[in-house]
């Protein structure tokens, strides 16, 4: 064995929670929500997972059936770039602040 | 049952360190996404050097070799020769690379890998300044742009110079695949590198990417500036396969200049008169590539 191997960097990101960068929080209204996953499609990080249809309430029946986009605030920089481009506007940018109550 | 228009598989983990809203990134997703797992990544000093966090942390689920500023086309190069000389032929080659270290101090190894025709992707991720050492200016920055090297006061000394255009010089090269992409228009991006995947020999795209820090752009703002790009012809989607042009998106409404820099403070000391000339450039730029793609594709034989 090489005392000093080759550096290869082998510690997956995800053990950095980048979610204490955020300032604004974005809560998805699932009542508005037509789980277009445009807001997946935009994110970054990638922060938004997608999760199985009966896991939020949706706003119709054929909406229902459609896996629904869930935010990993773990991870969420709260760029706000999946309200800005959400087609229906059903994502509100939420002061963390006032989420402590 | 999901309803996407990209696919769903990741190659880039959340936990890296980008700036908030950085285009960069959903560049590297996308590529990804289109390639797949059995791709090596090279990248030089860039953003994306620091993206992934600090050694031992990794943020791509695909290999990743670090290399020297100057050289991503050398290194493409050898990484497809020696798996070449293993026999392996089916792995995607990729070299993910600023605009700096390609227009600029890269564009020598570049030319060499594209003139040898190595069977390999370039992907360009354009945010227009050398962004990682504090938005140096590059010769792919925009005119009229402010940044730290260019910069605005009272000698009002903004770029002046147009930006160099880098697939016109690989088309020069007579490449057989290069086109233009933007983070704001992923499934046509997805589709270029679909399309390149079946063509042997180099492929080169200029992805135009957003850096809201470099840009003095709201980081939510992030994408809808890159469309605003493509929709007011500042940056066209368009690919040019041998020679042959083809424009892959048609601006749908009417998007000045003006208003595509109305969203960003690099450009905020222009006059009406000086974003007036901008604008006659960018018309001029777009009759252009409209009639390229009318000659080239007359030239087509049936
Ligand atoms: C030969 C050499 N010169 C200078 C540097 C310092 N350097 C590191 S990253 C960088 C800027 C890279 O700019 P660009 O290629 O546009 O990528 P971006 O940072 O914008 O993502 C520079 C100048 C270097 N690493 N090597
Ligand atoms: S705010 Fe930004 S980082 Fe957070 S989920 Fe939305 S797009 Fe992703
Ligand atoms: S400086 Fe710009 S390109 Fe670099 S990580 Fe930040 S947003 Fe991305």
């Amino acid at each position: 064995m090489n005392e000093f191997p080759t550096p290869i960097a082998t510690v997956p990101s995800t053990s950095n929670k980048t979610g204490g960068w955020r300032t604004f929080r974005p809560v998805i209204l699932y009542d508005k929500c037509i789980r277009c996953m445009i807001c997946w499609k935009f994110c970054p990080e990638p922060a938004i997972k997608i999760v199985s249809a009966e896991k939020y309430q949706a706003k119709n029946a054929a909406i229902a059936k459609l896996d629904a986009p869930e935010i990993d605030y773990d991870y969420c920089k709260g760029c706000g770039i999946c309200a800005n481009e959400c087609p229906v506007k059903c994502i509100d940018m939420v002061f963390e602040e006032k989420l402590e109550g | 049952m999901k309803n996407l228009t990209i696919p769903e598989e990741e190659y880039m983990l959340p936990g890296h360190t980008a700036c908030l809203g950085c285009g960069a990134t959903l560049a590297m997703r996308y590529t990804l996404k289109a390639l797949g797992k059995n791709t090596i990544i090279t990248i030089p000093a860039c953003c994306w050097a620091v993206i992934p966090g600090v050694y031992p942390s990794r943020t791509l689920e695909v290999p990743l070799l670090y290399t020297a500023f100057e050289v991503t086309g050398a290194a493409v190069s050898g990484i497809r020769q020696a798996l070449s000389a293993k026999g392996i032929e089916d792995v995607n080659v990729v070299g993910f690379a600023g605009d700096g270290g390609t227009a600029d101090i890269g564009i020598q190894s570049l030319s060499g890998a594209v003139e040898r025709g190595e069977d390999i992707f370039y992907i360009m991720y354009d945010n227009e300044a050398y962004m990682n050492t504090g938005i140096q200016r590059s010769s792919s920055t925009p005119k009229g742009a402010w940044t730290t090297t260019t910069q605005v006061g009272k000698v009002r000394d903004w770029k002046k110079e147009k930006k160099k255009n880098m697939v016109e010089i690989m088309a020069a090269h007579g490449i057989p695949y290069t086109a233009t992409a933007s983070i704001a228009f992923p499934e046509d991006f997805i589709k270029k590198l679909e399309k390149g995947k079946k063509i042997k020999g180099p492929k080169f795209y200029h992805v135009f990417s957003t850096c809201p820090t470099g840009w003095l752009v709201s980081p939510n703002k992030s994408v809808e500036v890159a469309r605003l790009a493509v929709d007011s012809k500042v940056f066209p989607l368009y690919e040019v396969e041998n020679g042959i042009y083809n424009i892959t998106y048609m601006p749908k409404k009417e998007v000045s200049v003006k208003e595509y820099f109305s969203l960003q403070g690099r450009f905020r000391h222009l006059t009406e008169d000086e974003i007036n000339e901008i604008q006659k450039e960018v018309d001029e730029s777009w009759r252009i590539l409209i009639e390229k793609e009318k000659w080239s594709k007359s030239l087509i034989k049936v």
